[in-house]
């Protein structure tokens, strides 16, 4: 997008090599900005798992034939995978949503709280991964 | 962005005096709404899948046989898909920034999410009245 190496006299070249402030690389990382970014990559990943869940709704109502593809993919280890990818992304956007829609109700905005809650959701999304996933396979 | 690289007007001298678009907090609003809906509805169906990813195909078609099953699955895939887009958008917009590109992706998102959901519809239909 921008081209340092034109010389500023145009209109076009003006409109973009105007200094932007430093953002994310002046800040320190801390969980409010992991759980924003994860909250993010988890509900695009939790749309590919309804596309897939679809598809498997789809094959065992038209296409029996495919339903075996879905059932070796899901007992392979990489579909175990992405089974245990998913339900970590479910569990991380449901708690992280529910900690949003505290805030919309303009509730938990205090540092330490949001820190707290932020704590709360990752120690939430990972026991309870755990957990579910102890419960299946033991 | 793009379109005001010829003009030396500013962007909110354009926009002055149109009017707000009046839909401005709809999309937010959405979100929130399919969201409060995903807290029940999500349960149900991690736990539903529970049973439903164990048991097989010939499960499937007995479970969506109770017209209880084929409401609540249709309501779930219904509002994620539609969060889901919600989201998507947002996701694009934030991230494509050619005009063309993110048009375009725009509206395979629009479109795909419609798609996705009547094959959703079709589908459990299907399996419920089959």
């Amino acid at each position: 997008m921008t081209d340092t190496s034109s010389q500023p006299n145009t209109a076009q070249t003006a409109a973009h090599s105007r200094p932007l402030s430093p953002h994310i690389s002046i800040y320190n990382w801390h969980i409010s900005m992991i759980l924003s970014i994860l909250h993010r990559a988890t509900g695009v990943a939790l749309m590919v798992g309804i596309i897939a869940l679809v598809a498997w709704f789809w094959s065992v109502a038209y296409c029996p034939e495919a339903v075996s593809t879905f059932e070796s993919i899901g007992s392979a280890w990489y579909g175990r995978l992405l089974l245990v990818g998913w339900t970590f992304a479910f569990f991380l956007h449901f708690g992280n949503g529910i900690r949003h829609l505290f805030w919309d109700g303009g509730k938990g905005f205090q540092l330490d709280t949001a820190w707290r809650s932020g704590v709360i959701v990752a120690g939430w999304s990972v026991l309870s991964t755990a957990l579910l996933w102890f419960i299946l396979l033991a | 962005m793009t379109s005001s690289n010829k003009s030396i007007r500013n962007p909110l001298g354009k926009v002055r005096g149109l009017g707000s678009a009046k839909d401005g907090t709809h999309h937010w609003w959405m979100q929130r709404v399919t969201a409060v809906a995903l807290i029940p509805l999500s349960l149900w169906m991690l736990y539903s899948l529970l049973s439903l990813t164990q048991n097989g195909a010939d499960y499937v078609r007995y479970w969506l046989e109770s017209p209880a099953h084929a409401l609540f699955l249709i309501l779930f895939l219904g509002v994620s898909i539609y969060h889901g887009k919600l989201g998507l958008q947002v996701v694009i917009e934030d991230y494509v920034h050619t005009h063309l590109s993110k048009t375009i992706a725009l509206l395979l998102n629009t479109y795909g999410s419609a798609v996705l959901f009547i094959m959703a519809l079709l589908a459990v239909l299907e399996l419920h009245f089959a």
